[in-house]
């Protein structure tokens, strides 16, 4: 398998990332070397084996629905790039 | 003071023979002296590991002091501290200042008292095995300065080796812990998957991510585990077990102690010296007392690809969350919000976490995912179900950490296949989440070797007696680098 330019410039959008040209070929030569190593994997028989998501067997806790943690607003909102009136600030997306 | 083991210095504290705030501000001078040449920290705050040392001080005076209190530690910098820069390496956190702390840095400094000496450099978001893909610059490896640390936990190793710090925390994906451990002639333990709590521990992959010590000792080791495991309701996947010692079997002889040697851990690949200080070592631990048999991981060639698709594919969707809206870094100029998204993202990662969330997207976009995710999965397990066989005819497995010593800086930063095999013997453990430690063995070409002791799930008190009894009878893990006064 390879992936081809615009393969590599499709999944640099999917993961927003943008990527000039030349990077996009650099990457490509990176990302098929890498998928060359990945490829191993296909030549083995896994049929009616269980995937593993995690390494222990354990299954999700619930608590309690109830507050459980401080107002730290400011504090948070104190380290993001910009923000107005307890707000994140970004770009229009609704004219 | 400076090569005391955590044990002799958490006994001098205790004893009053030094203050922690002497202490710290030996090592604060050391660092300030020597860290230009290594680059092992990259924050270091006087001020704020002075108060701390001083709080320390107090503790102890008052008779309220734990084991540890008053020692000074270095942090590698994926930990979330409260008002300390925490950058995990990248130019996307390199204004971030947490504005809470991580379970580790609560447990180990509010709790027991350890007084942090600053934050270790590290490979961008745990991304890497040579610590060259830091935002900060490469570190240096103490034992030659044209070498690499090993990687990601590289500044905490190096600053370890220097005697910049008597002990540090890391973290561990794939080896992230052992492999520097190995390259630094250092201990490292990599803790069963869910006892280190993973709460501020800036995520790589979930499935995978583990803290852990790391120290000149096993001994050491013991006593820093001791303040990091525990339950935390803020990490999901955190294991509510009993507590334990970690130190409490270290003298224990080896007498009847079987070590398997997986055959695939001991074919090609391996570089030859590394290989003798390997056999040295088991034929040290039979005149110890321990029985060696031969025991199979057939699947473990398997683990380096598998790998390449789960810890890309868990890193594509952690690293989702910077987008330059919350926290971090935001690109000067853009122009609608996905623009915004784009030039944040494309100016703030590294070469090398763009690699690793590219090919995340892409095993998780459709049409892929069955034949990459799934079926890498469905490896994972395999490769865990051979350690569950050969646990059957084993105490603990042994063998090499890394297929080699330090590498040269800029020798395999161009090809990411060749940086990326060097964790072949690290990445199962991983992978099956069980327990593993890194401890020098000895030396090839003048640079250290470290061989790596895997054990069953939360047998880390089995381990840390299995490599402290190889530690008093070998003086391996007590030489240092030349040219460090």
């Amino acid at each position: 398998m390879s992936l081809s330019l615009e393969q590599v410039q499709r999944i640099a959008h999917l993961a927003r990332i943008e990527v000039s040209e030349s990077e996009a070929l650099t990457t490509q030569g990176h990302l098929n070397g890498i998928f060359q190593l990945i490829e191993q994997m296909q030549a083995v028989d896994t049929q009616g084996v269980e995937p593993m998501s995690h390494a222990q067997d354990v299954s999700q806790r619930l608590r309690e629905d109830a507050v459980t943690e401080a107002d730290r607003r400011a504090a948070f909102q104190a380290v993001a790039p910009e923000t107005e009136a307890g707000l994140y600030l970004v770009p229009k997306v609704i004219e | 003071m400076i090569y005391a083991s955590v044990k002799e210095l958490s006994q001098a504290l205790a004893a009053k023979q030094i203050s922690s705030v002497e202490l710290t501000g030996l090592f604060l001078d050391r660092i300030e002296r020597l860290n230009p040449e290594i680059n092992a920290f990259v924050t270091v705050d006087r001020q704020k590991s002075l108060k701390m040392a001083a709080d320390a001080d107090a503790r102890i005076a008052a008779g309220q002091a734990g084991p540890l209190t008053g020692v000074p530690i270095a942090q590698k910098d994926i930990f979330c501290a409260e008002g300390w820069l925490t950058t995990c390496g990248s130019k996307m956190l390199s204004n971030f200042v947490s504005p809470y702390d991580a379970t580790v840095i609560r447990k180990m400094h509010a709790e027991a008292g350890l007084v942090s000496l600053g934050k270790t450099n590290m490979d961008e978001f745990a991304m890497g095995s040579s610590n060259e893909t830091s935002f900060f610059g490469p570190v240096r490896n103490p034992w030659d300065r044209e070498r690499v640390p090993g990687g990601s936990s590289g500044g905490s190793a190096a600053a370890i080796a220097a005697r910049l710090a008597p002990a540090a925390t890391g973290t561990d994906t794939g080896g992230s812990i052992r492999q520097p451990a190995a390259l630094c002639n250092l201990t490292g333990l990599k803790p069963t998957y869910g006892l280190v709590s993973r709460y501020g521990m800036i995520a790589f992959a979930s499935s995978l991510d583990q803290g852990g010590p790391m120290a000149a000792s096993a001994e050491d080791c013991a006593l820093l585990l001791n303040t990091m495991v525990g339950f935390d309701e803020r990490d999901s996947t955190s294991l509510d077990r009993p507590a334990e010692d970690y130190a409490r079997d270290l003298e224990k002889p080896l007498a009847g102690l079987r070590i398997g040697l997986p055959k695939e851990f001991f074919g090609e690949g391996c570089d030859a010296e590394v290989m003798a200080a390997v056999q040295a070592a088991i034929q040290e631990y039979e005149k110890l007392g321990a029985t060696c048999v031969e025991v199979s991981l057939p699947n473990s060639h398997l683990s380096v690809p598998a790998y390449y698709v789960i810890a890309p594919a868990e890193a594509s969707s952690n690293l989702s969350r910077f987008d330059g809206v919350r926290y971090g870094y935001r690109a000067p100029e853009y122009g609608n919000l996905d623009d915004m998204y784009m030039k944040t993202r494309a100016q703030a990662f590294g070469a090398e976490v763009k690699r690793r969330i590219l090919i995340g997207a892409y095993v998780l976009s459709h049409g892929y995912y069955d034949a990459y995710y799934l079926q890498a999965q469905r490896i994972r397990r395999l490769i865990a179900n051979d350690f569950v066989e050969a646990f059957k005819a084993c105490d603990v497995i042994l063998g090499p950490t890394s297929p080699s010593t330090a590498f040269k800086i800029g020798e395999k930063a161009a090809d990411p296949v060749q940086m990326y095999l060097s964790d072949i013997y690290t990445i199962a453990v991983n992978l099956a989440g069980l327990p593993g430690m890194s401890l020098p063995c000895g030396f090839a070409g003048g640079l250290p070797v470290g061989m790596q002791l895997i054990g069953n799930y939360f047998d880390e008190a089995r381990l840390l007696n299995v490599a402290h009894r190889y530690q008093m009878a070998t003086d391996w893990h007590q030489r240092r680098p030349d040219g460090l006064a």
